[in-house]
């Protein structure tokens, strides 16, 4: 394992983890956007909840569970034709966002009902009492007091999109993992297997430090 | 003024039908204050949360300033509920916004103008004695600030009903009672009805003017807090009463009682008329207090002395009859009568 070929590998090794964020950026923004949304519908339309709503409620749930109980590697082929049509392509990191998309949406839902379920019930009840509207409550009681819990939940799914991006690599996905398949796996490239492992070592704990770091920022309780 | 007739509330719990409120009929008049004594399970919370809705009744009505509100779309509800204020146990406060974002919430539910929010929310916490706490979060204030926040949200849109829903249990005596002094305030200054729930009897006896206790969902008993304590009918009610009233007796005192031992109710301005020293003068008996007590409820006063008469029986017996005669609430606890 030589220093000289981790230097002469730079540029590729940068490239690959630009990729990577590229990756985890969108699909994140992707699961912030749809998934958000469907895990507020999933809290609020629960039994004597302000929204309740049986039917709408049991739908979104057994899709979400549908979703996330596809194996990623299985969705990532299975959502070619659809990524084809998407993007255009099926290689490279913007075709491989859209599977991690879809992955990261229902897993980044359900931690959203979870964290909205934190909320002391109380709390909503008061809101409801003094005449708010849903939309109201959502906004303004629902999304603020489960913020740090919904940012934590936010780092959670990142890290969990880093280590599906790295399985993005086996259909040509690009990033950190696709590196570390073409030179680690294919060439017995060990220098390099090892520093990518690194690079995703130190990318996963500054993602946690940060994400810890700002939940903890805008807790008022 | 509220009026409830025939109101019910049944639950599903797991295969179980719970009928938490039983066919409850209830009027509260404009500027009342209104309190329902109960058990923790007796459905005075349900009651109460029937009353703006937040439960909706199974059957029955609920009509709260001539407007009938089962039935009503969730629109006009929340219209509704913009006149009716609600403090809770545990306050209920949103943690994350400043105790002025959170009073600016119930405005905004409410659409106060934008513009005059501010002023509105200085206006109240200056109401409620916390216009140094604008900025504050929840998480720095103590309970009785906290339910001050609370009574200031509660009356933000001027509201003409004030629900109270345990709003003094989680709080230690000495705030209960600067918070019963706020709510008893906001009656008098602001004419609003407030109808209090409560296991505590000093809570009612405090501020109350007519009281209600429920027991399984029904009324057991309703009327002025001051008939109430003079003259409980239920047992039920006798037990609440008693643990404002009650004072026992060492048993080794009652040993000692040789002649007759008797309780004497007061109420109103019997109470200061010497009744028992006019008795002691013209009966030829000798009265000894083994207890006493005068509580004002609702600033009448309630005595209830135990005494023991000694002394000739026949004397003793006139004596007792001239008591009953003049306070009609004699009872002989030992001895002749």
């Amino acid at each position: 394992m030589s220093l000289d070929h981790v230097i002469e590998l730079l540029p590729e090794i940068n490239q690959a983890f630009l990729e990577t964020l590229y990756m985890v950026g969108i699909s994140l923004g992707v699961a912030v956007l749809i998934g958000l949304p469907l895990g507020v519908i999933l809290f609020v339309t629960d039994k004597g909840l302000f929204l309740e709503n049986g039917p709408v409620k049991t739908v979104v749930g057994f899709i979400v569970n549908m979703v996330r109980s596809i194996p990623f590697i299985i969705l990532l082929v299975a959502l070619i034709p659809i990524t084809q049509w998407i993007v255009g392509t099926t290689i490279g990191p913007t075709a491989a966002s859209v599977s991690l998309s879809v992955a990261a949406i229902p897993f980044f839902a359900r931690i959203v009902e979870t964290s909205l379920r934190e909320i002391d019930k109380g709390v909503i009840e008061a809101s409801v009492a003094v005449g708010a509207s849903p939309w109201m409550i959502i906004k303004d009681v629902l999304l603020p007091e489960a913020k740090p819990s919904i940012i934590q939940g936010l780092t959670l799914t990142a890290i969990s999109l880093v280590a599906y991006s790295a399985m993005a690599g086996v259909v040509g996905g690009g990033g950190i993992g696709d590196l570390a398949i073409r030179f680690g796996y294919y060439r017995y490239d060990n220098t390099i297997m090892v520093t990518t492992v690194i690079v995703l070592i130190l990318f996963v704990q500054i993602l946690q430090l940060a994400g810890d770091r700002f939940a903890k920022l805008v807790d008022k309780r | 003024m509220i009026e409830i007739t025939n109101l019910v509330k049944k639950y599903h719990s797991k295969e179980k039908l719970v009928t938490a409120v039983d066919n409850v009929s209830l009027t509260v008049a404009k500027g009342e204050i209104f309190g329902i004594v109960g058990y923790s399970g007796a459905g005075k919370s349900s009651l109460l949360r029937c009353i703006n809705l937040l439960e909706r009744p199974s059957s029955g009505s609920v009509k709260v300033n001539g407007q009938e509100l089962t039935g009503v779309p969730e629109r006009e509800l929340r219209k509704a509920r913009v006149k009716m204020g609600m403090i809770f146990q545990h306050f209920n406060l949103i943690s994350s916004k400043t105790i002025g974002e959170n009073i600016g919430f119930a405005l905004k539910a409410a659409h106060y103008p934008k513009k005059k929010r501010k002023a509105r929310v200085n206006e109240l916490l200056q109401m409620v004695g916390l216009s140094d706490k604008k900025d504050a979060y929840p998480s720095q204030l103590s309970g009785g600030q906290k339910q001050r926040v609370g009574i200031a949200r509660s009356l933000a849109n001027e509201p003409s009903v004030l629900l109270c829903d345990e709003a003094t249990s989680a709080l230690d005596p000495s705030t209960t009672k600067s918070i019963l002094a706020l709510l008893k305030k906001i009656n008098r200054e602001l004419g609003i009805t407030v109808i209090l729930i409560t296991h505590e009897m000093e809570v009612v006896k405090e501020i109350c003017d007519r009281m209600a206790i429920m027991q399984d969902g029904k009324i057991v008993e309703q009327g002025s807090v001051y008939d109430i304590f003079a003259d409980p009918k239920n047992e039920l009610t006798r037990e609440f009463t008693s643990s404002i009233l009650q004072f026992d007796i060492p048993d080794q005192a009652l040993e000692k009682v040789e002649g007759t031992l008797v309780k004497v109710q007061f109420k109103g301005t019997t109470a200061g008329e010497g009744v028992i020293s006019d008795m002691l003068k013209q009966y030829a008996v000798q009265g000894n207090f083994l207890h006493g007590k005068i509580e004002y409820i609702q600033e009448i006063p309630l005595g209830i002395f135990v005494l023991e008469l000694k002394g000739d029986p026949v004397e003793i017996k006139r004596a007792i009859e001239y008591i009953e005669e003049r306070t009609k609430q004699v009872e002989v606890l030992k001895g002749v009568a």
